[in-house]
């Protein structure tokens, strides 16, 4: 199944904005994360398709994945 | 801080000043001075812009102390936007400049028989008022640059552009910043136009000779100084994200969770958000040679702001906020940050509110006066606002009176304030604040995105109804308390998620007030505020009609996740009840 991986802030410096990932099925977030050495202190907030996600999540094709580092404003 | 600075500007003969100690206002600093004065002294029904009403101006109890942050100002009065009580709360110099002096409020009262305008200077050696219409419509800058060559670069300076002198909604009070440019605003609900009203055109405030304040717990405030600030450092919030991107890393964040407000509040994602993002924004300020990291007052050491060059080098701004990135950015379908960040410079020299005039810009542009994308259009829009044309005066009366007078149906207001930069409808727990605050819509009343979005003190899911409003009340109720103690509220940040910064906090007030409060006292406070602006807006005649948000974002979905706001009337009602 195909993923479109975004990543923001900090968590893009050194890998990319986004990417797009052929992956097997059942792949979860967390695998996502290992693939691109993100701990999971450091992916603070997730959303899948602009809904917020857990590590522990499955994937489904064409999902849209966008991981952010803890971070505020206002 | 043990006196209050009153000056009546209507006296027969000119100006009077007149110094008490604090009597019944002792104990109070910041929103709860602020709000306390407007609702003991200023009667509900009197007109926004009458001699009855009055400005307040106060520091927070802990400002001018070295306490890290507590440079906050609060700015009190009944608003001419809202028609409600308003507190105003901005950065820069004054609030710590001003403590120093002694002062734990300034009241204008009264208001000039002639069209003379005044500048006002405050030092060691007292206050001094004086006529001077040579500073007559000069906008913040120039006018900043006349002072300074005055009164020299150790003062700070707080003061009304064009917008403020014209009386007009938007109108805001602008304070210095570290390096003396009129950057940062008290800018919400038109407190500029009650000080236009008041005809004082600057307050010159000179600190030198003054010693900082001094705590009744030397060692114990010194020490509890060092954990406060050691959490706000070590919190990533605050001491990664805010001070590599500011406060515009949320542009990312809220596109990707579809809250994004879009053209007018249309959709909840904004194509060209990438474009106008922190990241690019902080990337930009380097390789301009500005700075993507830049702290707005004396003591912060969380410094989310920046400097914004233009192509050639050359400051065009301070980095605009994020609210203000939106406002004129994707709420307008603008993806140029040359662009906004020329419309920041404008909103800041004539004197208004970003938000209001970005959000009025919108709905402007839905009327039909420009279109969505055109940055030069706005540009020109802000302008018209800085002639005081017949046109600028009517977008310098805000987002409500634009829409009126141009036919508009959906106009993003609650209490005739503009919405901020989040869509109700897709981040629920803000909508409850919007719906629900004192001061019409206003995100930092009851900052619903740290819990809702952020994950910041707990997670409530955006999308759903539950749990929203005893969010949207405890936030309240927590705001109302931090605004009175002088501190930037992007320690709460660090305070939610850190049990021993909180009790920095209490260690820091208790140590320098020989108090001994504790979290309970904390949420006292804050209701006790709360309550107090509820009173006073119940005698201006607001009621719970008014504590709603417009009826569209009930029964239009908002695109991508095709939700309505959803929230119950009756639940509305319950969010003071307690």
């Amino acid at each position: 199944m195909q993923i479109t991986i975004k990543l923001f802030a900090m968590l893009k410096n050194g890998r990319f904005d986004s990417a797009q990932r052929e992956c097997p099925d059942n792949t979860t977030i967390q695998d996502i994360l290992n693939g691109l050495a993100i701990p999971v202190s450091e992916a603070a907030i997730i959303f899948v398709n602009g809904r917020h996600a857990n590590p522990e999540d499955d994937l489904h094709h064409a999902d849209t994945v966008s991981i952010f580092p803890p971070i505020g404003g206002g | 801080m043990d006196k209050i600075l009153r000056i009546d500007m209507g006296a027969d003969g000119g100006p009077k000043i007149t110094e008490t100690p604090l009597g019944d206002y002792a104990g109070l600093g910041g929103r709860a001075m602020t709000t306390t004065v407007v609702s003991r002294e200023v009667p509900p029904l009197c007109h926004p812009l009458s001699a009855e009403n009055k400005l307040v101006i106060a520091p927070g109890l802990l400002s001018g102390t070295i306490a890290a942050m507590s440079g906050r100002l609060s700015v009190g009065c009944k608003s001419p936007l809202t028609g409600g009580i308003k507190e105003s709360n901005s950065g820069g110099q004054a609030a710590q400049v001003l403590a120093r002096l002694g002062y734990a409020a300034i009241i204008l009262e009264g208001k000039p028989k002639t069209d003379d305008i005044y500048k006002i200077l405050i030092d060691k050696n007292g206050v001094k008022i004086v006529i001077d219409n040579s500073l007559k419509m000069l906008p913040n800058y120039d006018l900043v640059t006349k002072i300074r060559s005055e009164f020299g670069d150790k003062i700070a300076c707080m003061s009304i552009g064009p917008a403020g002198e014209m009386m007009m909604n938007i109108a805001s009070i602008a304070c210095t910043d570290m390096e003396l440019r009129p950057t940062r605003h008290a800018g919400r609900g038109g407190v500029g136009a009650v000080m236009g009203s008041k005809r004082v055109k600057a307050i010159v405030l000179d600190d030198s000779g003054m010693p900082m304040r001094t705590p009744k717990d030397p060692v114990k405030f010194k020490a509890a100084n060092k954990v406060f600030t050691e959490g706000l450092l070590k919190h990533p919030v605050t001491g990664q994200a805010l001070p590599a991107y500011g406060t515009n890393v949320l542009t990312n964040i809220l596109n990707e969770a579809g809250g994004y407000p879009t053209n007018n509040f249309k959709e909840g994602r904004f194509a060209g958000a990438a474009k106008i993002s922190g990241e690019a924004q902080a990337e930009l300020e380097v390789k301009r040679g500005g700075l993507a990291t830049h702290g707005c007052h004396r003591g912060c050491v969380i410094r989310c702001s920046g400097i914004y060059n233009d192509k050639d080098g050359h400051f065009l701004s301070k980095q605009p906020e994020y609210e203000t990135v939106w406002s004129h950015g994707g709420h307008c379908g603008i993806d140029d940050l040359d662009s906004i960040a020329m419309l920041d410079f404008l909103d800041d020299n004539y004197g208004v509110d970003t938000i209001e005039m970005g959000v009025t810009i919108g709905v402007a542009m839905d009327a039909g006066l420009a279109k969505f994308g055109d940055a030069e259009a706005a540009i020109n829009l802000v302008k018209e606002v800085g002639k005081g044309s017949p046109l600028g005066r009517i977008l310098g009366s805000g987002a409500g009176v634009t829409g009126r007078v141009y036919g508009v149906e959906r106009v993003p207001v609650v209490k005739n304030q503009a919405m901020p930069a989040y869509d109700p409808r897709a981040v629920k727990g803000i909508g409850v604040t919007y719906a629900t605050s004192t001061m019409g819509a206003d995100h930092t009343a009851g900052y619903c995105i740290a819990t809702n979005i952020l994950k910041v003190g707990g997670f409530v899911d955006p999308l759903k109804p539950e749990g929203q409003i005893e969010l949207s009340r405890n936030l309240q109720i927590a705001t109302a308390a931090i605004d009175s103690t002088g501190m930037c509220l992007f320690i709460a940040f660090a305070i939610l998620d850190q049990p021993e910064t909180f009790q920095a906090l209490l260690d820091l007030l208790n140590s320098f007030y020989g108090l001994s409060l504790t979290g309970d006292s904390v949420v006292e406070l804050g209701k006790k505020v709360l309550s107090t602006e509820r009173d006073f807006n119940t005698r201006a005649g607001f009621t719970a009609m008014h504590d709603r948000l417009p009826r569209y974002f009930s029964t239009e979905p908002v695109a991508p996740h095709n939700v309505t706001f959803g929230v119950k009337d009756e639940d509305l009602d319950k969010v003071f009840a307690w």
